[in-house]
């Protein structure tokens, strides 16, 4: 019944922002704009000689039917024009190869750059680190559940908006070391034309130089698992001087986050903080309501783990478990939020264990 | 000679060989004779294209509008990999070898193929193949869901249980396809009626000989990856996992070396049916016989040096990614001569357009159109932006759907009369082509848009700006897959009654 009335919101809620967007977007980088000029070069290339053969099968069609009384020649041969009609797509396939191998190798000249950027894809989030800087963080997607199932408005950027977006300065090379921690993943923004498959035990290296500030969203190209259509990309480019101060930004909030780590927390604020912590990174495989999905995915609810020994449960979300798709946190969640989310599994399904744990105490 | 009264019972009962076939399911099971064992290839694969296309159809409707509706995304996934499985493995293949059992030995001239039992075997094992597959959805973890080019890692160290059962399952298909294609070899080249030249050869017969030639070079290859898969799940070994020293890139190369061969075993003999039945119906001879059979070799030889331009990118080396594009690009050479060949048997000739007509000729114009598409992803530096978006979904679909399936039904339309003796009621035919024709495109072309704007592929659930492209597609399925209900009941009706044939 449920599940009727929300199939039927969902067909009265008719999307605002739906458009009729029939060609590719030509970008904001000298690249995007090089290869959506190839685009559309094969592309007119293609009509023109779609016309032409189509031409000559529709003359035929309605000229030549038996219905009008057209009678068939003999004719079943004829060299020159094989070799005609041989050679000459011949000619057109090469005059097309070159711009496109001039595009490749630009593509390709990951040289010189002025900012590096490493992209980690995980399962379902994406992990940003600046070599150069002291900064590195996770990017999730934002959309509300309640969006995704139909029990609340969709906002314009459905799907396509994170909480922590990478920030680029505008004008300058970045330069991105693409790689992945468990599946392959694939990192494309279609207005930087950047896409490239994220590879565990690989590193693949692409670039972009962007001219015009503002936000670019995109998507995990690469089916990666059950959410793989919920793992978008957002880039922020930013002027030079907003840049700085984003970077200044960032390694304050590092220096505050650590002071957090060793204030004392009580039980209450622990299960508070853990439901958002839990509902962000663990709820995509153990569900919402702990359940986890049979055979796939264990439950939280009187699992051995979340009703055993706390240092058990502690260790294996900081350091997952090989093998499996249970991934390490360590890297992903601070000292807070995992004190916080397995106080939280202690304490909720049904698990009613009643003891807690300080962020202190959390040895990563 | 003593003999005489030797007793000699078989001869006074009912021996089968002397009296008809066998009667109730025994005649099924225990046939080798080639148009009983096409007939069942031929009913096997129609009820898979049904499965397959529930499924495709589960899919639109999740599709239908943005949001979660119908089902969960893991289940979605399921859908996607065991439409793409069943359809690829379970209902074009199996067609075509159908019509190969069917057609190849009369247009030969031989009485039967040249190995009839194991002709039995390579059928009966498939439909044990599929129970395997479909028995997947059953069991805990659910079916696979890592896509039918099934990447490793995802199909590896985080797979669900049944993968074993979906390995187990390839590699009694590919058992299947390699034996049926011993089979039709070993029939064309030892088993023509006298005077019979390769050069003669009706052209259905070519394509199918360079295909089972396909079969046997890359099947193996098959069953080696997913036995490479096999041993990195339960026996410790690393091809595929990068943390034991593999490598998760050696698994798409292994693949597509098989799988893009396997693309040209989906529409060779398509291509042999068209070039069949257009002279038929434009009342002249096929244009350029000898060129139509080289174009079919040399796109087969070219199938083996292509396969990366699947892979443009996962961070190839620049020499890499120029010759897969320039090797790929090279296919449009013959592919185009074929498609100059048909239009040019139309030329001047005396055309009608009964059923097997009309669906032969919206093959050339779709093929054509998914060549095209073809082509432009050819183009190394606009893939990046075209890979795993609609744009490669629709391409497929329209070299796949009206390019194999069409021509599937067009060789039905077309020989079936001269299986069952009874004449296909033709109002029925053309109602089933309109509405297939409409829904095909309606389903397909705007794939091109939303993939083109941004939206990638095998997602459940998508970005708002994707929401009218994406409902028109679903409508145009809906369209297209319940036309196929004429089509069913045509032929039933065909078998079972029918006006008899004429010539």
């Amino acid at each position: 019944m449920t599940k009727a009335i929300t199939l039927a919101i969902s067909l009265i809620a008719i999307p605002a922002s739906a458009d009729w967007q029939i060609n590719m977007n030509e970008g904001v980088t000298a690249l995007s704009r090089e290869i959506f000029d190839l685009h559309m070069l094969i592309f007119w290339i293609c009509v023109v000689i779609g016309v032409a053969v189509f031409g000559v099968m529709f003359y035929s069609i309605f000229k030549f039917r038996k219905s009008k009384g057209a009678v068939s020649e003999h004719w079943h041969e004829n060299t020159t024009v094989e070799v005609v009609w041989t050679v000459i797509p011949s000619i057109i396939l090469i005059a097309m190869a070159i711009p496109a191998t001039a595009t490749l190798m630009d593509m390709y000249d990951t040289s010189e750059a002025d900012v590096e950027i490493q992209v980690t894809g995980y399962q379902w989030k994406w992990r940003y680190q600046y070599l150069d800087e002291d900064i590195d963080f996770f990017s999730n997607l934002a959309t509300s559940r309640e969006e995704i199932t139909n029990e609340a408005a969709k906002n314009p950027n459905y799907l396509l908006e994170v909480d922590n977006p990478l920030v680029i300065p505008v004008n300058k090379k970045v330069r991105f070391l693409i790689t992945s921690n468990d599946v392959i993943h694939s990192w494309w923004v279609p207005n930087f034309a950047v896409k490239k498959d994220a590879i565990p035990g690989f590193v693949n290296e692409s670039w972009v130089k962007v001219e015009e500030p503002g936000v670019y969203r995109g998507q995990c190209t690469e089916l990666c698992g059950k959410e793989h259509g919920f793992m978008p990309v957002v880039v922020e480019v930013k002027a030079e001087a907003d840049y700085e101060q984003w970077v200044a930004d960032q390694k304050a909030m590092k220096l505050a986050m650590a002071g957090e780590a060793s204030k004392e927390f009580s039980m209450d604020e622990l299960i508070a903080q853990g439901e958002g912590v839990y509902n962000m990174s663990c709820a995509g495989c153990h569900q919402p309501n702990g359940q986890g999905i049979p055979g796939a995915f264990p439950a939280i609810t009187g699992s051995t783990i979340a009703t055993g020994e706390m240092d058990k449960h502690i260790d294996i979300i900081v350091n997952g478990k090989s093998g499996t798709a249970m991934q390490a946190f360590k890297e992903q969640l601070s000292a807070v939020d995992i004190a916080a989310v397995v106080t939280y599994q202690r304490n909720a399904f049904g698990n009613s264990m009643g003891d807690f744990i300080q962020p202190s105490a959390i040895q990563k | 000679m003593a003999t005489v009264d030797v007793d000699l019972p078989h001869v006074k009962d009912e021996d089968p060989h002397h009296h008809g076939p066998a009667k109730g399911l025994g005649r099924w099971l225990y046939t080798t004779n080639h148009k009983d064992i096409g007939s069942m290839y031929l009913i096997f694969s129609l009820c898979m294209f049904m499965i397959g296309g529930t499924m495709a159809l589960i899919i639109r409707a999740e599709l239908f509008q943005p949001g979660l509706q119908l089902v969960e995304p893991n289940f979605f996934n399921q859908m996607t990999t065991m439409h793409g499985l069943i359809m690829v493995f379970g209902a074009v293949m199996p067609a075509f070898v159908g019509l190969a059992n069917w057609m190849i030995p009369m247009q030969v001239g031989a009485p039967d193929m040249a190995l009839p039992r194991m002709n039995n075997w390579s059928f009966w094992i498939l439909p044990f193949a599929f129970l395997i597959l479909l028995s997947s959805l059953f069991m805990p973890g659910g079916a696979p869901n890592f896509g039918w080019t099934f990447y490793a890692p995802l199909s590896t160290t985080y797979a669900p249980e049944s993968v074993t059962f979906f390995i187990f399952g390839v590699h009694i298909m590919g058992a299947s396809s390699i034996m049926g294609a011993i089979n039709i070899i070993a029939t064309i080249l030892n088993m023509r009626a006298p005077g019979m030249t390769l050069l003669k050869m009706p052209l259905f017969v070519w394509t199918w000989l360079i295909t089972a030639f396909l079969l046997i070079a890359v099947m193996p290859v098959l069953a080696g990856v997913v036995t490479m898969m096999l041993m990195d799940i339960h026996f410790g070994t690393s091809f595929f996992n990068a943390a034991g020293g593999g490598d998760p890139v050696l698994f798409q190369h292994v693949f597509w070396f098989f799988g893009h061969p396997e693309v040209y075993i989906m529409i060779l003999p398509a291509f042999g049916i068209i070039s069949e039945i257009i002279p038929t119906f434009a009342r002249k001879r096929l244009f350029g016989y000898a060129s139509m059979v080289y174009a079919v070799a040399s796109i087969a030889l070219l199938s083996f040096v292509v396969w990366a331009h699947h892979m443009f990118t996962v961070g190839m080396p620049l020499v890499g990614e120029v010759f897969f594009m320039f090797a790929t690009m090279l296919i449009a050479v013959p592919t185009g001569v074929k498609v100059f060949n048909w239009v040019a048997t139309m030329f001047r000739g005396s055309l009608s357009f009964e059923t097997p007509m009309l669906f032969a000729l919206a093959f050339v114009v779709l093929f054509t159109i998914g060549g095209f598409s073809g082509l432009m992803l050819a183009i190394a530096p606009a893939d990046f932006q075209y890979h795993d978006t609609y744009f490669v979904v629709a391409h497929f679909h329209y070299v796949l759907v009206p390019g194999a399936i069409f021509s599937i039904m067009a060789a039905t339309y077309y020989w079936l009369p001269k299986w069952t003796g009874h004449q296909l009621n033709e109002t029925m035919g053309k109602l089933h082509f309109w509405l297939s024709f409409v829904g095909v495109n309606i389903t397909f072309f705007p794939m091109h848009f939303v993939g083109l704007a941004g939206m990638p592929r095998r997602i459940p659930d998508y970005a708002l700006q994707f929401a009218d492209f994406n409902s028109m597609a679903s409508v145009g399925a809906f369209i297209f897959g319940f036309s196929q209900l004429v089509f069913i009941y045509n032929v039933i009706q065909n078998v079972r009654v029918g006006e008899k044939a004429t010539a």
